[in-house]
């Protein structure tokens, strides 16, 4: 992924900034229980969700199980129609072809359809080190270029913002990039979109090459979806003469009618909408529509490793509608910058340690960013069980070994000896008893606790203790 | 009727009123309780924190020391979940047979015993933290709060932002401990807000959490495991 996140502290270091920054924890709070509330509502009116999601969940699996099958179909149907397929292994060579593919037309900037694919290879930054201006032009995304920041959620990548901070960054940094926001700009959404459309519109016109994503890729058809709510991406996708989609291996259905399903439960469960503001589909090329020349880069980085992993491949269904981001209260408390990725929250620490590997301090961190709430599984729309892979991700990396985990481990198999022995648990648990009063309130390494916690008291004496005097005797004591 | 308790290694250690009230008030309901001495830990706590290998004796040990028993209950719904979703995957056939026996206690209360008035007494304001596993695993669903409406003298007030994880996690609340408390000082604050004198849950893991927030802040509502308010009565008190 990207090289912006390299060398990213682990995520209870990363949090803990984000804990104790105010405005930031407002900011989300109010964002997420916003849009959180609205899904539940717009939920809530379908009386066949479950089918729906249940249906998602099987086509993706279905699909993934011949993944191999599907991508030549698309391929073969998308060349059909005039386009031309690069297959990609890695960010790297993702990056070159792209590069390759925009020097070819002899331009020097590129207008961007917002596209998690191309954030996650850091493409921008691999063009601009061969001199490609890339313009983002979703509004999030122009907010988070502009302020030179990372983006923070899937959906809304600058949740983190707030308006007033937001009209700092356009009045401060638009005229770098192009047309500058008008004088005396506000902080009212109206006003502010209006500075972003004036600033937008300037390189739509302008921009002979578009670069996307796609939400779906159709293999029967070779159609591909973008599914988005400011028309930006409708622009970004009709304007240029030329297009390149960068798309991960995972997006393709296989029919035109498996889109029905994603269609109904995507904007519902990502932006609370019962149907998708503006979805836009491209078939290869047309002489009188669109642009002259399109080109497919299907990408790879980690993917097929992934579908290798029978618990984690799950998270290869996710079709990116970020609710389990909204609804995560550990998402809400850390913000999405903890994660060292562009996939935050409960996908992002599934997804990313299985597409990077478990190796880097962030990755080997990232399966224990969540207290298994189960929250994220239950508004999942394609039923992902994010709690079960993370326990499978834990068991990895506490397999691993690394740093804190030899010593959690030697713990572990302790802890598991006295357990299979219930006699030394016994007599410990009434050692402890006895010796309470001598305890000190705050025993050594119980640090992680007693920081914003008092310990529990221990009792006079334990359970098993009071049975035996007071129901034992009598009864008959079927332990073994 | 004939059941076991799993008291689990939480409640024996630190909160053996748990079990107390949950012997006492399956005993009032007529359910006759025994009690396996040779039961530890249900492996929960290894196997979420990445151990599964480690768990696997532990799974063996409970199938072994409840077996013949046609129902285990525990006051601990992520214990109960640990057992019932877990167990077949780790145990295998007989384990999956234990899990199939295995109810939270509330489960088995309204479900096998038939029951939500218990006839308990307890004159107190109180709010229910319904904690996750019971929630999201089990799907306790309104169980325990029938059971507290139930309750002579007892005023339910609704907890704002209920379904919200307090931050406990097992291992989460010491990996990540900012994040935990974080969560747990807002699950605080919203149990303020009701008033209540008890704060009520189904799990003493995450009631451990909670009231160590309360005591750290010196708010006002108490933790107390369900069990114990359902297990009071006019003749014998929670105290
Ligand atoms: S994991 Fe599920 S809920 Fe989260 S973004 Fe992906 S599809 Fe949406």
């Amino acid at each position: 992924m990207s090289g912006t996140y390299l060398g990213m502290p682990a995520f209870p270091v990363a949090a803990k900034e984000a804990v104790g920054n105010e405005t930031l924890r407002g900011n989300l709070r109010h964002a997420t229980h916003t849009i959180r509330d609205k899904r539940a509502r717009a939920v809530a009116e379908l009386a066949d969700w479950d089918l729906l999601r249940e249906a998602g969940k099987q086509i993706k699996d279905r699909t993934l199980r011949h993944l191999d099958r599907y991508l030549l179909q698309l391929e073969e149907s998308v060349t059909a129609a005039g386009g031309v397929v690069h297959w990609a292994a890695d960010a790297e060579e993702a990056n070159r072809i792209v590069a390759d593919l925009v020097k070819a037309t002899g331009e020097r900037e590129v207008v961007k359809v917002k596209s998690m694919a191309t954030q996650e290879i850091g493409l921008n930054e691999a063009l601009a080190a061969e001199g490609i201006a890339a313009y983002e032009t979703d509004l999030a995304e122009l907010i988070v270029q502009l302020g030179e920041d990372r983006p923070s959620h899937i959906l809304v990548p600058a949740i983190h913002r707030n308006r007033g901070e937001i009209r700092e960054i356009f009045r401060d940094r638009m005229g770098e990039w192009g047309r500058a926001a008008p004088d005396g700009l506000s902080d009212t959404p109206a006003e502010l979109a209006e500075a972003a459309r004036l600033h937008l519109r300037e390189k739509f016109l302008r921009a002979k090459v578009g670069v996307s994503g796609a939400n779906f890729m159709v293999a029967e058809t070779g159609t591909l979806v973008v599914v988005e709510s400011e028309g930006n991406g409708r622009m970004c996708l009709t304007l240029p003469e030329t297009l390149i989609s960068v798309v991960g291996i995972e997006k393709v259905v296989p029919s035109w009618r498996d889109l029905e399903v994603f269609l109904q439960t995507l904007p519902r469960s990502s932006t609370a909408e019962r149907m998708n503001p503006y979805t836009s589909m491209w078939t290869g090329t047309h002489d009188s529509d669109g642009p002259r020349n399109f080109h497919l880069v299907l990408l790879d980085n980690g993917r097929t490793d992934t579908l290798a992993d029978e618990v984690g491949r799950q998270a290869l269904r996710c079709i990116r509608c970020s609710a389990c981001l909204n609804v995560c209260p550990v998402y809400e408390r850390a913000g999405g910058h903890a994660y060292g990725s562009v996939y935050p929250g409960p996908i992002g620490a599934i997804l990313s340690p299985q597409l990077r590997g478990t190796r880097s301090e962030i990755d080997a961190s990232l399966p224990y960013a969540s207290s298994l709430c189960g929250a994220c599984y239950e508004v999942c729309p394609v039923a992902i069980d994010i709690p079960e892979v993370l326990v499978h991700l834990r068991e990895r990396v506490a397999d691993q070994g690394g740093k804190g985990h030899r010593l959690e481990k030697a713990m572990m198999k302790a802890a598991g000896w006295v357990l299979d022995h219930p006699g030394v648990l016994a007599a410990g648990e009434r050692a402890a008893s006895r010796t309470r009063a001598l305890h000190p309130s705050k025993p050594p390494g119980a640090g992680a606790w007693t920081d914003a916690r008092e310990l529990p008291e221990l009792p006079p004496e334990p359970f098993r203790d009071w049975w035996k005097k007071n129901r034992g005797n009598d009864r008959k004591d079927s332990g073994t | 009727m004939r059941a076991a308790l799993f008291v689990t290694c939480v409640n024996d250690a630190l909160y053996p009123s748990t079990g107390i009230a949950t012997v006492r008030l399956l005993e009032r309901l007529g359910v006759e309780v025994d009690f396996p001495a040779a039961q530890t830990c249900c492996g929960q706590p290894q196997f979420n924190t990445g151990y599964r290998r480690g768990t696997e004796p532990l799974v063996r040990r409970m199938t072994r020391v409840f077996d013949g028993y046609d129902y285990v209950v525990t006051p601990s719904g992520s214990c109960a979940a640990m057992v019932r979703h877990h167990y077949p995957r780790i145990g295998g056939e007989d384990a999956a047979g234990l899990a199939s026996r295995t109810y939270e206690l509330t489960e088995f209360l309204v479900d096998v015993v038939g029951v939500t008035d218990v006839g308990a007494y307890f004159p107190h304001t109180v709010t229910y933290h319904p904690s996750c596993h019971g929630l999201r695993m089990l799907g306790l669903g309104e169980r325990p709060r029938k059971l507290l409406e139930s309750v002579r003298g007892l005023e339910l007030r609704e907890l704002p932002g209920a379904d919200e994880c307090c931050g406990f996690g097992g291992t989460f609340a010491l990996k990540n401990s900012d994040v935990s408390a974080a969560m747990g000082q807002d699950k605080v604050h919203h149990a303020v807000t009701t008033g209540a004198e008890v704060l009520c849950g189904a799990d003493n893991s995450c009631l451990m959490h909670i009231d160590g927030i309360l005591r750290r802040e010196g708010a006002a509502p108490r933790a107390v495991h369900l069990a114990e308010i359902l297990a009071s009565t006019e003749e014998e008190p929670w105290s």
